[in-house]
C-alpha cells in the first residue's frame, strides 16, 4: 500500500461542515475585510488576497500563517466568492511555504449562502501557532525558469486568460485554456472525469511538466493549477507573476495576426 | 424582486425534438486525435469537420467556428442558457446570430469542439450538417404562426423537413450545400433567393380547404445570384416531401461536382433552362411518388404550442413613459394576429450577443413569452413572441438593464454584416464592424424613427460571396481592396435596389465606396431621396424606380446618383488622411490577405 497521503484538491460542503463542528479545520476567507465582517462561514479567519499580495515573501507568509493559528499539521480549507481563483492563489502560497494539508472549498461563498447554509459575523479568537518554512520550489515558475523550460520538449505552457486576450497577445508556445472552462455550473472545478476528458483532448496529460499563467498575479492560473491537481497530474507549476511581469520584462510575445476578432465581441 | 421572479418561475418549457446524437461528440474528439496523429488526411478531415458543423477560421488552422442549427429558428430557454455557458467556456464570451437561424461560436480551439457538441447534445441541439455539402439549417419565418397575412403556420412543416433530412443518407454528399426556407407570406422572409423556398397557401376543393405551398426553386445569393422560379400554381402538402426529394435527386445526379464555383443548384437550373428543369422535377416527382414506400412521409406535428401568459408574483408593470420606450416599441415590435399579443425583436449589433446577455434572455423568455420559447429573427437577431401587450413596458425595462433594448431591430438601422475579417478566411474587409458602425450612426441620428426608411435595408458582405446578403439589400455592399499607387485601402462595391419580396430583384451596381466613406455616402443617398421623393414614397420605392430608370425626378438612373456620390469617394493622399487607408478595427495600413475558402457565412 502506498504511504502517500491522498492529495485532496477540494473539500465538499458536507465535509467542511462536519470538520467545522469537530473543530478539526482552519477555514480561510480571502474576501475583502468589509465583506468578511458582514458574514462568513462560521469559525473562518480573514486573509484578504490583497493583504497577502502586498508582501508574499516566505517570512511574511509564515507570520500570517502563524497568526491564523496554522501549524504544519493543521487542515486548512480556503474559500472566496470569485469562482475559486483568489482562494487558489492563497492555497498555492501555503503549499509553496510547505503546508501540505490545504484544499479549496468546492463552491463559492455566494453559492454557500444561496443554499441557506450557516453563516456568522463572529470573528474568532485565534491562538498563534508555529509553522515551519519548507519551500517547495518545484511548484513555482519564475520568468527565467519559464524562458528556458518552455523550449524543452514535453513542457506545456497554459494561458488561462480569456480567449480574446490570448489571441491578442500571449507567451510564445502557450496554449489557451480560459479559466471559465474549468468550472461546472455550481462547482469551482468540473467533476474529475469531465476535467480529465477536457484536458486529455487538449493533450494535457501524463507526466508532462505543465506551467500555468494568467494576466497578473496568478489567480486564474492558480485555479488552473488546482484543476490539474484535481485529476492527479503530478507536475504542475504556477508562473505566479504571470503575463504582467513577462511584458514588463519585454520578453517576446506572440499574436494572432490579420484577424479582427475583437469586433466579434458584443462587450 | 429578482429572487421573487426566480421562485415563481415554473419549469421552463423544453424542445419536443431532440436534434442531437450523444455519440457524435466522442466520435468527433477521436477523429481530431487521429487527424493530429496524421492518421487522417486533411481533405477527409475537413469534410468530416464540416459535416459536423465546424468551419475553419481565418488564417488559423487550430481554431474552428461551431455553427449551431436552430431548425425553424426555434430555441428554448435551457438551450440559450447552455449556449451562454459554452460561449464563455470555449469561445470568446460572445455568440453570434447568423442570417440563417444558426448561432455561431467563433475562435473555438479545434480540440474543444467535441466538448461543445457534448454540451449541445445535453439540451437537444446539434451542429450536424450546419456546414458542408448537406441540407443546411431549414429556416422558417420568425413570424410564422403569428403573421396576419399567412394562410397557415408553416413551422411544423419546416421542423418535419429538417427532421427528415438530418443524418439522412441521401443528404450526406450532395454536389454542394442545399437550403430550404419556409416563410409566412410574400412580404416576410426570402423564398426566391434559396434552393427551395416555400410559402404556405390554401385552396378550396370540393368544399374542403386544402393546405399546400407555393414552391420556388433554384434561387440563391452568391458570387452570382439568381431569382428562383415557381414550380407550379399549387403544391398540395402531401406532395411537399416528394417534391423536395425529387429536386434533391436531380441535383445529386446532375449537379456540377467539379467546379466548386458553379455547383449550387441555381447554376444547374440556369444552364439547363427553367422549363426543362421544371419538367424534370415533375417527372422525377412522379417516380418518387410511385416508388417510395408508404412510410416515407413527413412527420408533421400539428399540435399547437400551448400559449400561457407567464404568471409572475411581481405586479410590477413598468412604465410606458420610461425613456425611449415609444421609440423601441415602434422599431422592435410586431403586432400579432392574436389579439393582445406582440412579437418583440431584440436588436443586436451585427448578430453579436454576450454570454451574460444570453443568460438574461433565457430568463426573459420564461418570464415574458407565452409560448415559452424564442425564434431566431430575420436579420441576425432574436425574437420573443406572444408577449402580452400589458407586459411590454416591463419587458423593455428588463431589456434595458441588460443592454438589449437598442431600437430599430425591424428597421433600416439594423444592418447585416457577415463575419468578414473577424473570422472568415475569404474576407477582404471588416464588414462585421462596418455594420456595427452604421448602426451606431443611424441610432445616434435617430434614423430608426424615420418611417420613410423603415422598410429599407443595408446588408454588407466582406467579399463578393454573399453571406451578408448584399444582393437583396436596398443598399448593399461587398468588400474588396482599392489602391492609390502602392497604397491599398478597404473598399466596397455598392449595389442599390435589391429586394427579396414579391418583386424580388438583385441590386444594381452603383459605384465603389471606400470603407471610411460608406457612412457619408449612405447619408447622402438619404438626403438626395428626401429632396426628390414624392409625398408617399419611402426610400425603398424611390430607389426601386431609380434603378429601373422609371423615376421622373431629377434622379433618373443609378448613373445620376453615381455622379452625385462620386466626389465623396475620392481617396485623399495617405499623408493627408492615414485613417482612410486602415480598415475599421485595425490601426495599421490595409492589406488583403485570405486563406482557403470553405464558404463561411
Ligand atoms: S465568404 Fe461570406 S462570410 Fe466570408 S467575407 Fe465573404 S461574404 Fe463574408
Amino acid at each position: 500500500m502506498s504511504q502517500e497521503k491522498v492529495v485532496k484538491t477540494t473539500t465538499d460542503i458536507d465535509s467542511l461542515r462536519s470538520e467545522i463542528r469537530d473543530k478539526s479545520v482552519r477555514v480561510i476567507d480571502v474576501r475583502r475585510e468589509e465583506d468578511y465582517k458582514k458574514d462568513h462561514i462560521p469559525t473562518a479567519v480573514n486573509l484578504p488576497l490583497a493583504n497577502l499580495l502586498s508582501d508574499d515573501s516566505p517570512e511574511r507568509v509564515q507570520k500570517l500563517v502563524n497568526s491564523m493559528g496554522i501549524d504544519d499539521e493543521t487542515s486548512v480549507v480556503v474559500y472566496d466568492d470569485t469562482f475559486g481563483a483568489l482562494a487558489s492563489r492563497v492555497a498555492w502560497t501555503l503549499e509553496y511555504l510547505g503546508h501540505s494539508d490545504v484544499s479549496l472549498l468546492e463552491t463559492t461563498y455566494g453559492n454557500w449562502k444561496s443554499l441557506g447554509l450557516e453563516k456568522d459575523d463572529v470573528i474568532p479568537e485565534i491562538q498563534k501557532k508555529e509553522h515551519s518554512i519548507n519551500l517547495r520550489p518545484e511548484i513555482l515558475a519564475t520568468s527565467d525558469y519559464l524562458e528556458s523550460a518552455k523550449e524543452k520538449k514535453g513542457v506545456i505552457l497554459v494561458d488561462n486568460r480569456e480567449r480574446l486576450n490570448y489571441l491578442e497577445q500571449h507567451i510564445p508556445g502557450a496554449i489557451s485554456l480560459p479559466y471559465r472552462t474549468l468550472a461546472s455550473s455550481d462547482k469551482i472545478l468540473r467533476p474529475k472525469e469531465d476535467m480529465k476528458r477536457l484536458l486529455d483532448n487538449r493533450g494535457i496529460s501524463g507526466d508532462s511538466e505543465i506551467i500555468t499563467y494568467c494576466g497578473s498575479v496568478g489567480t486564474l492560473s492558480g485555479l488552473a493549477y488546482y484543476a490539474l491537481k484535481s485529476v492527479g497530474l503530478p507536475n504542475a507549476k504556477l508562473y505566479v507573476r504571470s503575463f504582467k511581469e513577462w511584458k514588463s520584462l519585454s520578453k517576446p510575445t506572440e499574436k494572432q495576426e490579420d484577424a479582427n476578432y475583437w469586433d466579434l465581441s458584443a462587450e | 424582486m429578482a429572487s421573487n421572479l426566480k421562485q415563481s418561475r415554473p419549469k421552463p418549457k423544453k424542445g419536443k425534438i431532440n436534434w442531437a446524437r450523444n455519440q457524435e461528440a466522442d466520435f468527433f474528439a477521436n477523429t481530431v486525435k487521429l487527424y493530429r496523429q496524421g492518421k487522417y488526411d486533411s481533405d477527409s478531415f475537413r469534410r468530416f469537420r464540416l459535416q459536423h458543423g465546424a468551419y475553419g477560421t481565418r488564417l488559423a488552422d487550430d481554431y474552428a467556428m461551431v455553427r449551431i442549427k436552430l431548425p425553424a429558428g426555434e430555441i428554448y430557454p435551457n438551450q440559450i442558457e447552455r449556449i451562454s455557458q459554452l460561449s464563455e467556456q470555449f469561445s470568446i464570451g460572445s455568440a453570434h446570430f447568423s442570417t440563417r437561424e444558426n448561432i455561431q461560436l467563433h475562435w473555438v480551439v479545434l480540440e474543444d469542439v467535441s466538448e461543445i457538441l457534448r454540451g449541445l447534445s445535453e439540451v437537444g441541439l446539434t451542429s450536424r450538417e450546419a456546414c458542408g455539402n448537406t441540407v443546411r439549417n431549414v429556416m422558417c419565418s420568425p413570424l410564422s404562426g403569428v403573421c396576419p397575412d399567412e394562410e397557415f403556420d408553416a413551422t411544423p412543416y419546416a421542423l418535419a423537413t429538417a427532421r427528415f433530412f438530418l443524418r439522412n443518407p441521401m443528404a450526406q454528399n450532395l454536389p454542394r450545400k442545399f437550403k430550404f426556407n419556409f416563410t409566412c407570406c410574400e412580404k416576410h422572409g426570402m423564398v426566391r433567393m434559396v434552393d427551395v423556398g416555400l410559402i404556405p397557401q390554401t385552396r378550396e376543393q370540393n368544399g374542403t380547404t386544402q393546405k399546400g405551398f407555393k414552391i420556388f426553386l433554384g434561387g440563391g445569393l452568391g458570387n452570382k445570384s439568381f431569382v428562383g422560379h415557381q414550380l407550379e400554381e399549387f403544391t398540395p402538402e402531401e406532395d411537399l416531401l416528394y417534391t423536395s426529394i425529387a429536386v434533391m435527386r436531380i441535383f445529386d445526379r446532375l449537379g456540377d461536382r467539379k467546379n466548386l464555383a458553379r455547383n449550387r443548384m441555381r447554376y444547374l437550373v440556369n444552364d439547363m433552362g427553367w422549363e426543362k428543369f421544371q419538367n424534370l422535377v415533375l417527372k422525377e416527382r412522379a417516380i418518387v411518388r410511385a416508388t417510395q414506400s408508404v412510410v416515407t412521409r413527413l412527420n408533421v406535428d400539428d399540435t399547437p404550442n400551448e400559449i400561457k401568459r407567464p404568471i409572475r408574483v411581481s405586479d410590477e408593470s413598468g412604465s410606458t413613459t420610461i425613456d425611449g420606450y415609444a421609440r423601441w416599441l415602434k422599431g422592435n415590435t410586431f403586432k400579432q394576429k392574436q389579439q393582445g399579443y406582440y412579437s418583440v425583436f431584440v436588436t443586436l449589433e451585427a448578430g453579436d450577443i454576450t454570454s451574460n446577455q444570453l443568460h438574461v434572455l433565457s430568463e426573459l423568455i420564461q418570464d415574458f413569452s407565452s409560448e415559452g420559447l424564442a425564434r431566431a429573427g430575420f436579420s441576425q437577431n432574436i425574437s420573443l413572441r406572444y408577449v402580452h401587450e400589458d407586459d411590454l413596458p416591463y419587458l423593455y425595462t428588463k431589456l434595458l438593464s441588460a443592454g438589449l433594448a437598442k431600437s430599430g431591430s425591424l428597421t433600416m438601422s439594423a444592418p447585416i454584416g457577415c463575419s468578414g475579417t473577424t473570422s472568415c478566411n475569404l474576407a477582404l474587409t471588416n464588414s462585421h464592424r462596418l455594420a456595427k458602425e452604421i448602426q451606431r450612426k443611424f441610432l445616434e441620428l435617430k434614423l430608426d424613427e424615420d418611417d420613410d426608411l423603415r422598410d429599407s435595408s443595408i446588408k454588407i458582405s466582406g467579399c463578393p460571396n454573399s453571406c451578408g446578403q448584399h444582393g437583396i439589400a436596398t443598399i448593399g455592399f461587398f468588400g474588396g481592396g482599392g489602391r492609390v499607387d502602392k497604397d491599398m485601402y478597404p473598399n466596397y462595391m455598392m449595389q442599390l435596389g435589391g429586394r427579396s419580396d414579391g418583386e424580388t430583384m438583385l441590386g444594381i451596381s452603383c459605384l465603389r465606396v471606400p470603407a471610411k466613406r460608406v457612412i457619408p455616402v449612405i447619408l447622402k443617398i438619404i438626403d438626395v431621396f428626401k429632396e426628390n421623393k414624392k409625398p408617399d414614397d419611402d426610400l425603398k420605392s424611390w430607389i426601386h424606380r431609380v434603378v429601373n430608370g422609371i423615376d421622373d425626378s431629377k434622379i433618373k438612373s443609378v448613373n445620376d446618383l453615381k455622379e452625385i456620390l462620386t466626389p465623396l469617394t475620392l481617396p485623399p493622399s495617405k499623408t493627408e488622411d492615414p485613417d482612410f487607408y486602415a480598415d475599421y478595427g485595425s490601426d495599421t495600413s490595409y492589406h488583403t490577405k485570405t486563406g482557403k475558402g470553405e464558404c463561411a457565412a
